[in-house]
């Protein structure tokens, strides 16, 4: 029993990393952005999270305060993310590239940018760069009482976790009720299916593609910062942030496009990524687990293709660009 | 349609442009992008002209940089060929970098298993040949379902990837695991590894042979005819009496096999060992290589050496000056914005209003 | 009721290049008055109603709406005047539902109930048979089709402008449509339908305008017309346009349709039990109105279409038959019948655009001679030779065709159709778009392939053309031959009348 509520509360930690990604991820696509530079957005956002967090400690000293350096570090995530889509969403939209190179191009330099400012950081500051065990707790303590965690089971499972899990539930169900209630989520849906028909009905492409573009990196991107600051420890750790990117476009799929299917989603793809170190099931080797979320994911992807069920497809126009006198 | 109202400007396709203009464009657009590298260089305190000195002269100032450079440009030159015909055909195959994995896998089985028994010339060539079939069963697996039930290609290529990744992962701690708890693969026995040619493994004579082979079968065959008819237009390819399905597969078996080799090359050439990392995200570069060199194999040497300076030059930039390597990154990353943003002025051109008063309804 | 005008155009022209699609146009619509807007295909009826729906300005001319001089820069504006359009290409999200649709683009507050309510308010007014919560994926066309009209009813049109709106419906589907316009009708909606179907415009107008090749002819009072007065006013009188036509002696059969039927992918019947034969050395004309199944009938002979019954078989010089039903386009090629086809799509379908004509003579012979590699001689040889000949102007033959001019492409096309001496040859509109002397030219290739015994099927859309050039015509109508006449004694009214309806059964 133990063993499953330590094994949840660690999917969980990682599930919330994926999340953010997953749902930035989710709100790009779309607007019909494939933005394969997911990978690089949530290195810079990891990069730059413990940036901001790190200088505002030194300069704050003792006096920094947790959720201070909590929203510093989100917002320096966030700006980080949002550059990097602006970036891809100039020339894709703007410029009509191709959006498979230019989504790589970013992963490229985008893990780049993310190795270069955290060495940087590690040269300039002559060795370890970390936060102080003060603001560490502050990164992973949860928001909820101690009487509350303490609760058998229950707590553990519900009211243990970092403040990001719960704000990136809650960024889940705006999510959903953007798209779902309001005019300019549906608008954004029918921009992703056909622009050609969103444009005869006046609404303004490319004002879409690029929000949703932008907004959806500097989310993603503040997964790649919950990853540092929790999982990681609040130290640049390249290796452990390597491949998060390309498992959030896989979950995107796995979700198949829906903003609440990310919150057990992601759960379940933590559980499937950790589960190495906690459980063993017989004839399958712990390093097969990790490749489960992407086998599960190809399932996925087969099973909607050959049902061809309407509702369960990638935004009809994903990966296009739109070109109006091409009609 | 004609525009509601007139705004500044709109855009057109262009109809021609001079090579010579195109060129220019180009080169320009890998100036722009060199100067805009100054900016990260500058950030460590470094005056960037002598750190691109630096970058050159890590890479081609002397023979045995070169021939470092030469070892990071053969699997990125050898994967964009890879790719170039996939491309060709509009199907977006990002799946290399398992199709590489998987390819060194089969060459590691035979290198593990027989370096003893079978000699070597002919271990080589059954690693070789496994490569390139396991590499090809490995992309036929999303073509046949893109054939069958148009299944997204992208994102099952994407996907294949890391499965390829975590089996090597396995094996790596499992069955082929070295010393115990190791978690490595022993290196291969010599007979496994390739012969060098300059002191560099003969990969690059492989490769070089592939470029002149991938020429011609693009140029010169019926089957390189059928992918560019496809990549145009699938009608028209069935009104040809192509079957377009087939055709599909056998063209991605192809570039997988290909993947597969350069997977072999790695593995027998560079590494001498397998492990999780083994494609290194070549398979993603060489997309760009491909991309960038408009599917020319001759352009692509071009594109990966230039991409291989910058990496190996890199290192040395990091040695001498202490500037992350990963300037590496970001300057490939400057670069392929740069070339792909360049082509928006090759395709297309904004014609501003007043001008081009008559607008011909297609 | 209102006697005003709803809507009153004034000398509208517009020009597309060089091409004046319409000519000083006059139009007044009323409400409570359903308009047919009756026109061949090309008469520019399309284009003006675009410019009362915002989609295009007109270059000269005025618009008047109740008496106002109005300009209507944007869809959105003509809706602001109450018009609204439905056009042939339905502008819906496949994924979204009815209401949904029809809220897409609207400024106001999204209130999905609200909207449902209304929708069900609108559909129950005038009869429709939608669901507000039905997504458009699961709809049948006709159902589409009503959500693009309760689209326009939601943002209040009063007056509708229906472009073909019964090209993709059954008769039954007709007939409820109908009753919804009359319906709307009563309401006191002012009413257009664009169309070319002379029964219905009699079943449902109460006042006809005609074009005629981007001219306003008139209007007239539908109780006071009749069919062989509205197709002369449409085709008007033939024009001698002086196209050789040779005759061929000892003509025999070539190629054997036999109660083909092909269905689309939506179970709708695109050719219906269709026999014919044509012999060699004569041109078979194939009219009709567009979309009565000649795309289908000559995809289904190239093997390129689903065949659900029927035989079509090629007949040799030894009176050997070939099956085609079920063969590949290759299979029919390998079995030895020369069969040529010059599709409508000539880019999308019949040519490599990003190719030069080398590589497009190539698209034929791609698979000759033995071995991996392609044999570019022919097909060079041929595409200098094609070039000459046929005098098509290119940089080089291996500049892309796309880039070339629409005559020149055709003739590329055509060129290497011809090429190889077909025994059966079938082209699809192979002067659309083409100046006067190109499409000479292409009358003359035609005749000289005919000349050398070759069956050849042409589709068409001017009559004149097909009177003159063809020898037989065969008239499709909904699928369905409506009859075969003898191109050289009928006239262009009874071909007109044949296309719009099917020999006796004609609706009531």
């Amino acid at each position: 029993m133990t063993m499953i509520i330590t094994l949840i509360a660690a999917a969980v930690t990682f599930g919330t990393v994926l999340m953010y990604g997953t749902l930035g991820e989710i709100l790009t696509e779309k607007s019909g952005n494939l933005n394969l530079g997911v990978e690089g957005i949530m290195y810079m956002g990891g990069a730059f999270g413990l940036f901001g967090a790190f200088y505002y400690e030194k300069a704050a000293g003792a006096a920094a305060s947790g959720p201070l350096a909590i929203i510093i570090a989100i917002l320096s995530a966030l700006m980080a993310g949002m550059a990097a889509s602006l970036i891809y969403s100039f020339i894709t939209v703007t410029l009509r590239a191709n959006q498979n190179v230019t989504g790589l191009a970013l992963s490229i330099f985008g893990t780049g940018i993310g190795q270069f400012v955290g060495e940087y950081m590690r040269v300039r500051e002559g060795g370890y760069v970390a936060l102080s065990n003060n603001l560490k707790n502050a990164f992973s303590a949860t928001i909820f009482p101690d009487f509350m965690v303490k609760i058998p089971v229950v707590g553990q499972i519900l009211f243990s976790h970092t403040v990001f899990f719960y704000l990136a539930v809650v960024l889940a169900i705006i999510m959903f009720l953007f798209l779902k209630k309001t005019k300019y989520g549906m608008y954004l849906t029918a921009v992703g299916e056909s622009p050609a028909v969103s444009d005869a009905a006046g609404i303004n492409i490319t004002l879409y593609k690029y929000l949703a573009t932008v907004i959806g990196g500097g989310i993603s991107a503040i997964g790649g910062m919950v990853y540092i600051m929790t999982t990681a420890g609040c130290v640049w750790n390249h290796e452990g942030l390597s491949g998060v990117g390309w498992l959030a476009v896989a979950l995107v799929i796995f979700c198949i496009w829906r903003p609440l299917n990310a919150i057990w989603g992601s759960v379940l793809f933590g559980a499937m990524m950790i589960m190495y170190l906690r459980v063993t099931i017989p004839f399958i080797p712990t390093e097969i687990y990790k490749i489960l979320p992407y086998i599960v994911t190809v399932i996925v992807l087969i099973f909607t293709s050959m049902k061809n069920s309407r509702d369960k497809q990638p935004p009809a126009s994903l990966g296009l660009n739109y070109f109006r006198e091409e009609r | 349609m004609s525009e509601v109202r007139t705004p500044l400007f709109r855009l057109a396709k262009r109809e021609a442009m001079s090579r010579e203009k195109i060129w220019a464009i180009r080169v320009g657009s890998i100036i722009i992008a060199l100067i805009l590298g100054c900016i990260p260089i500058m950030l460590t305190g470094n005056n960037p002209i002598s750190a691109y000195a630096v970058i050159v002269q890590g890479s081609v100032s002397r023979p045995i940089y070169i021939r470092q450079t030469v070892k990071i440009a053969i699997p990125l030159l050898g994967c964009a060929l890879a790719i170039a015909p996939c491309f060709k055909m509009r199907f977006w195959n990002i799946g290399a970098e398992g199709q590489i994995t998987m390819g060194a896998v089969a060459a590691t089985f035979f290198a593990l298993n027989f370096a003893k028994t079978i000699p070597s010339p002919l271990l080589l060539a059954i690693m070789f040949i496994t490569a390139a079939t396991a590499g090809g069963l490995w992309a036929l697996i999303p073509a046949f379902f893109k054939a069958k039930w148009n299944t997204n290609e992208t994102l099952f290529t994407l996907m294949m990837n890391y499965i390829a990744i975590g089996i090597v992962a396995w094996l790596q701690g499992g069955p082929w695991e070295g010393r115990k708890g190791s978690q490595l693969i022993p290196m291969f026995d010599d007979a496994a590894r390739l012969p060098e040619v300059f002191r560099v493994h003969c990969g690059w004579i492989i490769v070089l042979l592939l470029v002149v082979l991938m020429y011609f079968y693009m140029n010169k065959t019926k089957q390189g005819f059928e992918i560019a008819v496809i990549g145009d237009s699938v009608n028209t390819a069935r009104y040809a009496g192509m079957n377009v399905g087939w055709i599909i597969m056998r063209t991605m078996f192809i570039s997988g096999a290909i993947s597969g080799i350069v997977g072999f090359m790695i593995v027998s050439g560079a590494n001498y060992t397998l492990y999780k990392g083994v494609a290194n995200g070549v398979g993603f570069t060489s997309i760009t290589v491909a991309w960038l060199s408009q599917l020319n194999s001759f352009a692509m040497i071009a594109i990966s050496a230039m991409l291989a300076i910058l990496e190996k030059g890199s290192n040395t930039l990091q040695t001498r000056l202490q500037v992350p390597a990963s300037i590496a990154d970001i300057i490939t990353g400057i670069l392929l914005f740069s070339m792909l943003a360049s082509e928006f002025f090759i395709n297309y051109k904004l014609i501003f209003r007043g001008r081009d008063k008559k607008e011909v309804n297609a | 009721m209102d006697t005003k005008y709803a809507i009153e155009m004034k000398g509208i022209t517009k020009r597309f290049g060089q091409v004046v699609a319409n000519d000083s146009i006059n139009l007044t619509i009323k409400r409570g008055e359903i308009l047919a807007l009756l026109g061949e295909n090309g008469s520019g009826k399309t284009t003006l109603m675009n410019m009362l729906s915002g989609i295009y300005q007109p270059d000269e001319g005025e618009i008047y709406k109740d008496g106002k001089l109005i300009y209507i820069h944007s869809p959105r504006e003509a809706y602001e005047h109450g018009i609204g359009m439905i056009h042939q290409h339905y502008k819906l999200i496949e994924v979204f539902t009815a209401a949904q649709n029809i809220l897409l683009g609207l400024d106001e507050k999204m209130d999905i109930k609200g909207a449902n309510l209304k929708v069900k308010e609108i559909c129950e007014r005038y009869g429709f048979d939608i669901e507000p919560t039905t997504k458009v994926y699961d709809m049948s066309v006709s159902q589409k089709q009503t959500v693009e009209i309760v689209k326009v009813l939601y943002r209040g049109a009063e007056i509708l402008i229906l472009d073909e709106p019964t090209a993709v419906l059954t008769p039954q589907e007709t007939d409820t449509l109908f009753e919804v316009l009359r319906n709307m009708k009563k309401d006191g909606k002012a009413i257009v339908i664009i169309t070319h179907k002379l029964n219905e415009v009699m079943e449902v107008s109460d006042k006809v305008a005609v074009l005629r090749k981007g001219e306003y002819i008139g209007t007239v009072e539908t109780r006071n017309t009749n069919p062989q007065a509205l197709t002369d006013m449409m085709v008007g009188h033939s024009v001698a346009l002086n196209i050789n036509r040779p005759l061929y002696e000892n003509p025999h059969k070539k190629l054997v349709v036999e109660n083909l039927t092909c269905v689309d992918e939506e179970g709708i019947k695109k050719l219906d039990n269709v026999s014919f034969i044509a012999n060699t050395g004569e041109i078979l004309g194939v009219a009709g109105i567009s979309g009565s199944g000649q795309k289908e009938l000559l995809e289904a002979i190239a093997g390129l279409y689903p065949v659900k019954n029927g035989s079509i078989r090629v007949v040799d010089d030894k009176d050997n038959e070939t099956e085609l039903v079920g063969k590949t386009p290759r299979k029919i090629r390998e079995a030895g019948v020369g069969m040529a086809f010059v599709p409508e799509d000539r880019l999308g379908m019949g040519l490599v655009g990003s190719m030069g004509m080398t590589g497009n003579m190539l698209l034929r012979s791609w698979k000759n001679g033995k071995g991996a590699f392609l044999k570019k001689k022919e097909p060079e040889n041929l595409a200098n030779r094609v070039m000459e000949e046929l005098e098509v102007v290119t940089p080089s033959i291996d500049f892309p065709v796309r880039r070339l001019s629409g005559g020149n492409v055709q003739k590329v096309l055509v060129g290497r159709e011809i090429s190889n001496e077909p025994s059966v040859l079938m082209t699809a509109y192979a002067v659309r778009g083409l100046d006067i002397n190109t499409s000479y030219t292409i009358y003359n290739l035609l005749t000289e392939q005919k000349m050398k015994g070759a069956a050849v099927v042409y589709v068409g859309e001017d009559l004149d053309v097909l009177l003159e050039l063809a020898d037989r015509i065969l008239v499709l109508c909904g699928g369905r031959v409506s009859g075969i006449v003898d191109a050289r004694t009928t006239t262009k009214e009874e071909v007109g009348l044949m296309m719009t309806q099917i020999g006796e059964d004609v609706d009531e």
